[in-house]
């Protein structure tokens, strides 16, 4: 069995459904994210496995042992809010010895424990300082040594980077992970900005209406979408309207292209399918042997420094794609007419 | 903190004070012997001198609410609009009636203002009138600036002054059409409060010695049993009119502001 | 030329606070001044202490004596009962329909005070008030004989709760509100029981407010007048009653004894509005 076991998790406030049976499975030391829009359930997860609400149905076991009877401080779990939660009467020693205090260790091991966690975050100075004294990103690196000082089984953040300004928040993402891997602690992370949880995760798991749609490394839930969901939320998206030509060999066609994908296609002959594409995966010109060719006409041009993004008009459908900058050659001109080449493999079918 | 003992603290609570409620009602209900009658208000209803003393009061509080208005308004906005840095020892100001007690403020008055002072407001009727209601205007100042200045704070007092301005009016027109109205709310919930401060008040009117409300209460309760009784009833049933309007108010003009 | 016209703008800014400096001048501040400054005074107008030191009699030191014991056990007992009340009201889980009305009605009883009050008490369990009678004649009960007595300083302060409890509840119900959620649930996730995070947490957090709290209801029941009046009749020796008495007859036989009386009331509610003030203040820089 799994470290963190989540099984057929159900909750319901009154009529309304938030979680509809979520299963996951967390191995030890694993740093899961859970990524979604608001309102699909995320922090609600979160909350049932730290305690804060009482599940509906399902089950849900740590380290072997069943929770669901127990209250939040008899679980071992640590947590950080999104709006840190510090106690302001508090210095910010005092607060990360608070979970040790109430356990009743002693003064001494306290005090080295304390000294340890701040050293952790790099905020040793800060010991005698009360929380209204300190940045928004140095309260939650206090709110994480608090979380951490007890030794918890299992971490939880939730949206913990969400209040903060983006370059605080950019370097604060390195620091937790860098934590966390270093401790090798078990982690669930909310989030709903998809770069956070890409970059910082073993696996993500992506929630929408209360339900995981998609369960993987950050690798196979950006290149391989399972749902028409998962490929538009995580990274921009190119969609396009084709109606399927062979289902066997794979021929389908885009307005008046037809392209072969060399696949079979889950779908019956004059089917309407959605064909999606990474912007990065088509290339100006003439491209790879073997590349699909399309025709079309640039419409907009956005240099947005490492990275050109071209729209253009591909038979009636707008298509964006991504290219580096380079320093010999310019970007294009607006209207101009040119083939973008692309490899099939990269189109996926969603199933409409 | 548990349900059981939440309701046994707030029970508790409203057992006190709905006993005395409860008391002085059945008590003002009394005063025929054996059988409950509305004679104590019928008594005291017809009692000229409640007539009179009430309806002083009631001149009383509209002329303080008419002045504190007159003096608050203009003042809340004048320092919002043009010395801010001056808030908050305006504020301060305003909240001194609650720290020195209103006794030493008309012991004040009738050691500055007599007859043989430069300002002898006592020693005509109309003057110690005017004195009196100096001193209402001073209780309320706390409740009625707190009430506008944050009624003020909620509307843009300078875009609203310069867009009148631009369009050529003068600062008397700008408080009466412009400020006013939106504050109306503030000002209103101000007034009832100074109302019921007023209606009610004993200290300032006994040692100046006015025929107010208060004054006549403390003395039939002196020299009568059943009657004292139904003028607290009266009296608290006008208290609770004037927070009630209060509340009214507060949630009318809330409304007014959403919709626009 | 240029000159000129910055200090005529800046004189007209002030022209439009003079009616408020004017007035509260006037009927406020030089009144005030005028007592303090006549505490330290001869009749003959020159400048002493004696005045202050005279207020050391029997019966002056006995009013405000009894003064302080009223309004301190007022205030604490409003404050205790007060914040039960409000805190059962806002963490308690009772719903919203009993805690609205329970807010509208302590903003009604909270100015319910002066002569009226004093008359409900006397209705209620006054020497013949409805639950005086009735315990004497449904239980056989006598309060007289259990030492009871509502015209005494012990029936002050328990009439002076009437306003006392609705204003504490009115003050630290925001305050209440004000704890956050996620202090409880980190505290929670911390391995603190209820207890422990009102030690360690709640507690701390509140606690300025609900000592500034009860200065300023301490400050409140000092000043008040008319319900010991009407209550007791001006014999209750309670420092108000004695500057009213002083007041209105010179009881004290020097009339400048009564600015000195009314001097150390300033004094005293001066020091404990103060105290709530400073309190306050700190109260807020932690919850920034």
């Amino acid at each position: 069995m799994a470290f963190l076991e989540i099984s057929n998790l159900e909750k319901s406030f009154g009529t309304n459904r938030v979680v509809k049976d979520f299963n996951l499975s967390i191995d030890q030391g694993e740093f899961v994210s859970l990524l979604g829009p608001s309102g699909c359930g995320k922090t609600t997860v979160l909350r049932m496995v730290g305690g804060f609400e009482t599940p509906s149905g399902g089950t849900i076991t740590i380290d072997d042992v069943d929770v669901n009877g127990l209250r939040p401080n008899q679980r071992n779990i640590g947590m950080v809010f999104q709006a840190y939660a510090l106690f302001p009467n508090l210095t910010v020693a005092q607060n990360v010895a608070f979970g040790l205090k109430v356990a009743g260790v002693d003064k001494a091991q306290t005090r080295d424990r304390v000294r340890e966690m701040l050293e952790l975050i790099g905020l040793s100075d800060l010991g005698g300082r009360y929380p209204f004294q300190l940045s928004g990103g140095q309260q939650q690196r206090v709110a994480l040594a608090r979380a951490l000082a007890v030794r918890p089984k299992v971490l939880l953040l939730d949206e913990p980077l969400s209040a903060l300004d983006a370059k605080i928040r950019a370097s604060l993402r390195r620091e937790i992970r860098e934590i966390q891997q270093r401790l090798a602690i078990t982690t669930i992370f909310v989030t709903h900005d998809q770069e956070e949880a890409l970059s910082m995760s073993d696996r993500v798991v992506v929630m929408t209406g209360g339900m995981a749609d998609q369960i993987g490394t950050p690798y196979q839930i950006y290149n391989q979408p399972t749902t028409r969901f998962v490929a538009g939320f995580v990274g921009t998206l190119n969609t396009f309207d084709a109606t399927v030509t062979d289902p066997a060999t794979g021929v389908v066609q885009i307005g008046e292209t037809s392209v072969v994908l060399n696949r079979a296609v889950p779908a019956l002959k004059g089917a309407a399918v959605t064909l999606a594409m990474r912007p990065e995966s088509a290339t100006l010109g003439a491209g790879q042997d073997g590349d699909l060719i399309l025709k079309g006409k640039i419409t907009e041009v956005q240099f947005q420094g490492a990275i050109i993004r071209i729209t253009a008009d591909v038979g009636g459908q707008q298509l964006t794609l991504d290219q580096f900058n380079r320093a010999g050659s310019p970007p294009p001109a607006i209207g101009a007419e040119t083939s973008i080449s692309l490899p099939a493999s990269s189109l996926v079918v969603l199933v409409a | 903190m548990s349900k059981v003992l939440a309701w046994t603290a707030i029970v508790l609570g409203c057992i006190y004070f709905i006993l005395p409620m409860i008391g002085m009602a059945e008590f003002s209900l009394s005063m025929r012997r054996g059988v409950y009658s509305l004679d104590a208000y019928r008594v005291v209803l017809a009692d000229p001198v409640f007539q009179a003393t009430f309806g002083y009061s009631v001149v009383m509080a509209l002329v303080t609410i008419a002045f504190g208005v007159l003096l608050v308004v203009p003042t809340a906005y004048w320092v919002q609009l043009k010395l801010p840095e001056m808030r908050p020892v305006v504020e301060f100001i305003t909240l001194l009636p609650l720290v020195i007690p209103a006794i030493v403020i008309v012991f004040g008055y009738i050691r500055l203002y007599n007859t043989s002072s430069w300002l002898p407001l006592t020693g005509t009727v109309m003057g110690t009138n005017l004195l009196l209601m100096f001193g209402y205007t001073m209780l309320a100042m706390p409740y009625m600036y707190r009430a506008v200045d944050t009624g003020l704070r909620s509307i843009d007092v300078a875009t609203l002054t310069e867009a009148a301005q631009s369009l050529g009016a003068g600062w008397v027109r700008i408080v009466m059409t412009i400020i006013l109205p939106n504050v109306l709310g503030a000002v209103l919930s101000g007034a009832f409060l100074t109302f019921a401060i007023v209606i009610g008040e004993f200290t300032m009117a006994a040692i100046l010695d006015r025929p107010a409300f208060g004054p006549y209460m403390q003395l039939l309760g002196a020299n009568r049993a059943y009657e004292p009784a139904a003028l607290a009833v009266i009296a608290f049933a006008i208290t609770w009119a004037c927070m009630g309007l209060i509340q009214m108010v507060s949630k009318l003009f809330k409304h007014k502001r959403a919709q626009s | 030329m240029a000159g000129f016209s910055v200090l005529q703008a800046r004189a007209a800014r002030w022209v439009g606070l003079l009616p408020f400096l004017l007035f509260t001048g006037l009927f406020l501040i030089l009144p005030t001044l005028y007592i303090v400054v006549g505490a330290f005074r001869t009749p003959t107008g020159g400048f002493t202490f004696e005045n202050i030191i005279n207020l050391n009699t029997p019966t002056i030191r006995s009013a405000y004596w009894v003064s302080l014991k009223i309004s301190f056990m007022s205030a604490l007992l409003g404050c205790i009962i007060g914040f039960a009340m409000a805190a059962a009201v806002t963490l308690g889980g009772v719903s919203r329909r009993v805690k609205n009305p329970l807010l509208t009605f302590s903003g009604v009883a909270s100015n319910f005070a002066g002569v009226p009050l004093a008359f409900a008490f006397i209705a209620t369990i006054g020497p013949a008030g409805l639950i005086t009678m009735y315990l004497r004649t449904e239980f056989g009960i006598n309060l007289r004989l259990y030492g009871w007595n509502l015209l005494s300083s012990t029936g002050l302060i328990i009439t002076y709760l009437f306003f006392q409890i609705p204003l504490m509840i009115l003050i630290i119900t925001p305050a209440l509100e004000g704890l956050k959620r996620e202090w409880r649930e980190a505290a929670d996730i911390l391995g603190a029981t209820r207890l422990q995070y009102w030690r360690m947490v709640a507690f701390p957090i509140l606690f300025p407010s609900i000592l500034g709290t009860m200065a300023l209801l301490f400050a409140n029941a000092f000043g008040a007048v008319a319900t010991a009046i009407a209550l007791t009749g001006p014999s209750l020796n309670i420092a108000p009653i004695l500057l009213y008495a002083q007041i209105r007859g010179d009881v004290l036989g020097s009339p400048n004894l009564g600015y000195a009386l009314a001097f150390g009331m300033i004094v005293i509610t001066g020091l404990a509005n103060t105290l709530y003030i400073v309190l306050r203040l700190r109260a807020e820089r932690w919850l920034k």
